[in-house]
């Protein structure tokens, strides 16, 4: 599409070439929100906004958006002078950006002009107001200091209204975060969540580590989705050092990508139903999880097949007698799959519980910028797998469960399709995988240049960006977890819904604390 | 319901026999532990967990410890909402900054005596992660800790092999 069809002035925007795996393009601070303006209307979502330290090469700071359309995706960059470190916000245009623009402020120390919560985000009241850990003068070594502080609590104030406050340990065996009703008798009236708590500094130490090494790091983001983000980190690389990645090694990426997301949503779907006190499923699904999790043990000598994704390929190869082991497990899970759903379907109890709980409506779900499991039960057509395509999906194309109803079922509905297709899939993918070598050697990117990449992981769609320095380093890595982006949803989600329902809806969009927190 | 009982009936006892641990698997710290201590746990052990800022792979297969291959239940173990009621806390991740204040409280908040066992490499040493401005770098920067179960994630035998072994009398 050319910019004239785009109708954006973007053609007044200098092309950034230094970008690969995207198209970017510089424009003017004062015309930041106006661009998005533009791309809104021509029906481009935000995928992420993010800042650069720049200062030692330009005195300023870069602050990026990313767009996609389609299959198209598009940086739009600023440059905002370290005298003056503001930018225009993005929130009036995309509510996806009111947590990305606070934790831009929290942790780089950019001030969003025109933003309406100034509120710290993953930043908490105990730090140094002025800690901006993502400016490259900041000691990541050093430990900070506590200070005194509160978090501005959002408050609704009436006859008979009153506060439930959750975290951030929980009753179960899940991440840390903090969760805040305002219920009248039993109806919430708002949620507020709070997040942060695991934040552990990821992006920083990513620009401790050389582009290879990285490869571990990504895979410790979010680790039940090790696989995936894995490998959104290791295209990003190789977009930036135009590395091309050996046929065989996208096949066996894929596998790795589709079983990943059989097991989680196997899970899932079992912890769902738990919640509504049906632990039969429970106990089944947590079976067929655990059979998928050996084979993959089998294959590949790591349950969840950490680190088995690097740049440049794979580690593992899979032959003849590894391939029908897959086979013939998937072929015993997807029989027992069947009649777990057939009970499922018959269960009036699963019905009444989850039927209309937790809607997350297609409207909200477009405004918030869902992705994922969550986009898909809510309206939403996105899927990375066929927005940015690689090997084998151009051949082996998924296909997408959409549901508009947007309730907990659908969200569980949608991972019962999915497990089928990406059944499907991990089948064809073994019929046709070609042969070759699993790896090539990945050179290090040119200092300077930046790459992007998407993949859909079994939550959605995941983004990386890095920009690289000298031999191999890494000068700054922005990631996007689903997460960042659907846990806006849960807050929507749940108004009007009873306090007893909360585990429910909260299972069903089981978000990543980790992936968010970073 | 039918169904449901057809498929219970079909499933049968899955339960495996928990193979024996690695060397490698287990750390025992020096942190001496009464005898009397170890057989108060002797039938039934009731573990408080806290994600001290962990990737989440150590929950994953936390969890999957209870499920009916490895059925942690059948060893007494249990999983209590309250630290009140917990003989031991299990943690894992390196101690995020903003998780620190809830962890020693989760810690205060149990009874004595207090079993302490930190589940993943990152609980030993921060693991990836390390020791920066947003992490600790290990649980015992925070808690006292009586034993280590390693691994990234460990696997679910490792972690059942580990509880044991915390509070066998060997
Ligand atoms: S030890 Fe490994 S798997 Fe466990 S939390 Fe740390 S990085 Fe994740």
């Amino acid at each position: 599409m050319s910019d004239k069809e785009m109708k954006i002035p973007l053609a007044t925007g200098a092309p950034d070439d230094t970008q690969k795996g995207i198209r970017g393009v510089v424009v003017p601070r004062a015309e930041f929100a106006s661009t998005a303006k533009v791309l809104k209307a021509e029906g481009w979502r935000l995928i992420a906004e993010w800042a650069v330290d720049e200062r030692a090469a330009a005195r300023s700071f870069g602050v990026y958006s990313a767009y996609n359309k389609g299959q198209e995706y598009i940086l739009v960059k600023i440059e905002v002078p370290e005298a003056d470190p503001t930018f225009p916000t993005l929130t009036k245009k995309f509510t996806a950006s009111y947590r990305f623009e606070r934790q831009i402020q929290s942790l780089m120390g950019l001030t969003p002009v025109g933003h309406p919560d100034p509120r710290p985000w993953i930043k908490h009241e105990d730090w140094p107001a002025d800690a901006y850990p993502l400016r490259k003068d900041f000691d990541a070594g050093k430990s900070l200091p506590r200070v005194e502080g509160e978090y501005g609590w959002f408050r609704a104030e009436g006859e008979g209204i009153f506060e439930i406050a959750v975290g951030p340990v929980h009753a179960g065996i899940i991440e840390p975060g903090h969760f805040r009703f305002q219920a009248v008798g039993e109806d919430i009236i708002n949620l507020e969540t709070r997040f942060g708590y695991v934040h552990k500094g990821i992006e920083k130490r990513f620009e401790e580590m050389d582009y290879a090494g990285a490869a571990r790091l990504a895979g410790r983001v979010s680790g039940d989705t090790t696989i995936a983000h894995a490998l959104a980190y290791c295209r990003a690389v190789e977009a930036a050092s135009a590395c091309a990645v050996p046929k065989r090694a996208h096949w066996i990426r894929a596998l790795l990508l589709e079983l990943e997301r059989i097991a989680n949503h196997l899970g899932d779907i079992g912890a769902i139903c738990n919640d509504t006190a049906f632990t039969f499923m429970l106990y089944q699904c947590a079976i067929l999880r655990e059979r998928v999790l050996r084979a993959t043990r089998d294959v590949f000598g790591h349950r969840l097949a950490m680190d088995r994704v690097v740049p440049g390929g794979v580690t593992h190869d899979v032959n003849a007698a590894h391939a029908a082991l897959i086979r013939k497990e998937l072929d015993a899970i997807a029989s027992e799959f069947e009649r777990l759903i057939r009970i499922y379907e018959d269960n009036p109890s699963l019905e009444d519980r989850l039927y209309s709980t937790g809607i997350l409506k297609p409207e909200t779900a477009k405004e918030i910028g869902a992705v994922g499991i969550v986009g898909r039960a809510s309206g939403q057509r996105l899927d990375a797998r066929v927005q940015e395509i690689f090997p084998p999906y151009d051949m082996l194309v998924p296909k997408l469960t959409v549901l508009t109803s947007g309730d907990v079922h659908a969200r569980a509905w949608v991972r019962i399709e999915e497990v089928r297709d990406s059944m499907r899939l991990v089948n064809a993918i073994l019929d046709t995988m070609p042969e070759g070598m699993i790896k090539t050697d990945c050179p290090a990117p040119p200092s300077g240049a930046a790459g992007f990449a998407t993949v859909e992981g079994w939550r959605g769609e995941i983004v990386y960006w890095v920009r690289f320095g000298e031999n191999g380093s890494i000068e700054r890595c922005a990631i996007r977890d689903p997460s960042s982006v659907c846990w806006l949803s849960i807050e929507q989600a749940i108004k009007g819904n009873i306090v007893p329902d909360f585990p429910l809806c909260n299972k069903s969009f089981n978000q990543s604390y980790s992936g968010h927190d970073l | 319901m039918l169904r449901i009982l057809h498929q219970i009936f079909r499933t049968g006892v899955v339960t495996e026999e928990l193979p024996p641990a690695e060397a490698h698997e287990v750390e025992l710290s020096g942190r001496r532990l009464e005898e009397e201590v170890r057989k108060r746990f002797g039938k039934s052990l009731t573990i408080r967990f806290v994600d001290s800022g962990s990737c989440n792979a150590c929950e994953l297969e936390l969890q999957a410890v209870n499920n009916p291959f490895y059925d942690s239940e059948r060893f007494g173990i249990h999983f209590t909402a309250s630290p009140r009621f917990a003989d031991m806390l299990l943690v894992t991740g390196p101690v995020s900054r903003n998780m620190e204040i809830a962890l020693r409280r989760t810690y205060d908040a149990m009874p004595t005596p207090k079993l302490v066992v930190g589940l993943g490499d990152c609980s030993v040493d921060g693991g990836i992660f390390g020791k920066s401005y947003a992490s600790l770098g290990g649980i015992d920067s925070v808690v006292p800790v009586d034993a280590w179960i390693r691994g990234c994630p460990p696997t679910p035998s490792a972690i059942l092999n580990g509880i044991l072994k915390a509070v066998s009398t060997k």
